[in-house]
């Protein structure tokens, strides 16, 4: 444990830590929305921030929370009218911001896209010590949407039509949804980078309900992953000479594979449990044959 | 009628540049049981979603308990089932989490209390699904979906239920039981707006049938009498079957 000694590790931890909480946090939702890759189009959007940042020398942190809060609102409004060009509409923004971060970053003075390198695969052992007060601010403001607003949010995300019949203010917590998701990138942006902070909002979910079989529960699994593969993921790289980006998110899609496998032999256990009595007692069989479960789906 | 819950005055909506609506008037009197009938396309499962606000009107006017839909902000008195064939989100959930998101409208800031959890308790043993409360949804066949979603429509004990083929894709069994807590509901003097497919095992509950045709309303008056497939086995409600009245409503107006 000697690495806790030193500053540098300290803040790579720490950040980390907040990362693994915030990423599932607000993935989970995102994935619930059958929308797990919109973490990756806010990643590309936020190129262009960085790129703005370089040009006119200010934060390229802020830059890239500003213009991918911009990003996942039109993103968001695209889903509401364009329901047929949709998808066209969003691969523009997504590689309209990519190419935009690399342009405007090679007309930044003395800019080259090496730049760049730090921004897209994660540079967690350089967070300073002004990084982590700004990614404690924005840890919490996300932790407090996710959990503070769980059920609204859970409710919009399953059914939006539904919750818009409850009263809930649908537009105003899906707009939530996107600025949180936004923000959740470009703090995860220091620690995995932006091309794999989708991995970290999207594949710790993915893990965790192999074994659930409630929200609540996939949401604290999810958690508990992402938290285990950041510090681990983090330590490695201490240890050994990898990158704490790559490395975190081989990790979860192995903690992925590894929770699938264990998982096959419970699911299978639980279909029986739920095939056997119990059931519907409308469906019984003519004796001597097989009950014919009829398919409701087409 | 002096009391209505839903009034549709004149109401027109267009679906993609297409008019969908072309002018309905309906009305649904409080405690009445109102079945919106008609031909896939016919513009039944838009006029019910133009009530509930998913669709945007082009002309005329709705009410909900007497205030206009756009000032109407009364949403725990109205208990809404959509039209559903999976309803099952990217992540699990539980068949009590799911009910219990239909008692929002109750629950000030998102807190269930606990009179809160005993409503979606009630809900639940309504449609015979309190013991597989900590079930995962995706384990439901297509009929025990459906009771979900309809013990989420009840978990806030609304006045009005507005239903979007209830029916549509559940077994016998479910039907029964969806018929036998509607009948509960009405019981207790809730109004009810469904659209069907057939009337069903709904038949005997219903007070009135509005069947559209091509986005106007062709027929607004008695369900026309059931024949043909209600004969089959499983349907064992008793009714008179008159094969000369019931031949010539039918006609043309379902099929």
């Amino acid at each position: 444990m000697d690495f806790l000694a030193y500053d540098f590790m300290q803040r790579a931890l720490l950040a980390a830590v907040l990362i693994g909480i915030t990423a599932p946090a607000i993935g989970i939702y995102l994935v619930q929305r059958r929308q797990a890759l919109m973490g990756d189009g806010i990643g590309h959007v936020a190129m262009t921030g960085v790129g703005l940042g370089f040009l006119l020398s200010t934060s390229p942190v802020w830059m890239a929370m500003a213009v991918s809060v911009v990003g996942a609102l039109i993103m968001e409004l695209i889903r509401w009218y364009g329901k047929t060009r949709g998808d066209i509409a969003l691969a523009m923004l997504f590689y309209g911001g990519m190419a935009g971060g690399v342009m405007l970053i090679s007309l930044a003075p003395g800019g080259s896209t090496a730049n760049l390198q730090s921004y897209l695969f994660g540079s967690l052992t350089t967070v300073s010590p002004s990084d982590v007060t700004v990614i404690c601010w924005l840890a919490a403001f996300v932790i407090l949407v996710t959990v503070g607003l769980r059920r609204q949010l859970f409710a919009v995300s399953q059914d939006e039509e539904f919750a818009r019949v409850t009263g809930l203010p649908v537009r105003a917590l899906n707009l939530l949804v996107a600025v949180t998701a936004a923000v959740t990138v470009t703090v995860a942006m220091r620690v995995v980078g932006l091309l794999l902070v989708s991995a970290l909002m999207v594949v710790p979910v993915a893990a965790a309900q192999q074994l659930t079989r409630s929200f609540r529960a996939t949401f604290v699994v999810a958690v508990a992953i992402g938290v285990v593969v950041t510090l681990g993921g983090t330590v490695t790289s201490y240890y050994k000479p990898v990158p704490p980006g790559a490395t975190i998110v081989l990790l979860t899609i192995a903690v992925f594979i590894v929770l699938t496998l264990l998982a096959t032999p419970l699911a299978r256990r639980r279909a029986r449990a739920a095939t056997t009595p119990a059931g519907d007692p409308a469906e019984c069989a003519i004796p001597g044959q097989q009950a014919p479960v009829p398919s409701v789906r087409g | 009628m002096s009391d209505p819950v839903i009034t549709l005055r004149k109401v027109t909506a267009e679906l993609g540049g297409r008019p969908v609506l072309r002018g309905i008037d309906l009305t649904v009197g409080r405690g009445e049981v109102v079945a919106l009938l008609g031909a896939n396309g016919s513009g039944k499962s838009t006029a019910v979603r133009s009530i509930i606000g998913q669709v945007p009107l082009t002309g005329g006017e709705i009410e909900i308990f007497g205030t206009p839909r756009r000032r109407f902000r009364q949403w725990a008195r109205v208990g809404y089932v959509p039209q559903r064939t999976t309803a099952a989100g990217g992540v699990p959930a539980t068949v009590a989490e799911v009910v219990s998101s239909g008692r929002l409208s109750r629950a000030r800031f998102g807190l269930l209390r606990k009179a809160d959890r005993d409503a979606v308790g009630r809900a639940l043993d309504l449609v015979g699904m309190a013991d597989r409360a900590k079930d995962s949804v995706d384990a439901l066949s297509g009929g025990q979906h459906q009771r979900v979603l309809i013990a989420r429509a009840l978990a806030a004990e609304p006045e009005l239920l507005i239903m979007d083929e209830p029916m549509a894709g559940v077994d016998l069994a479910s039907q029964e039981i969806l018929a036998a807590t509607l009948r509960e509901q009405v019981a207790t003097g809730a109004s009810v707006l469904l659209v069907l497919h057939e009337l069903g095992p709904l038949e005997p509950l219903i007070d009135r049938a509005v069947v559209l045709r091509d986005g106007c309303v062709l027929h607004d008056g008695p369900p026309p009498k059931a024949v043909g497939q209600h004969a089959l086995p499983g349907h064992d409600h008793v009714h008179p079957h008159s094969a000369a009245d019931a031949e010539p409503i039918r006609t043309g107006l379902l099929s």
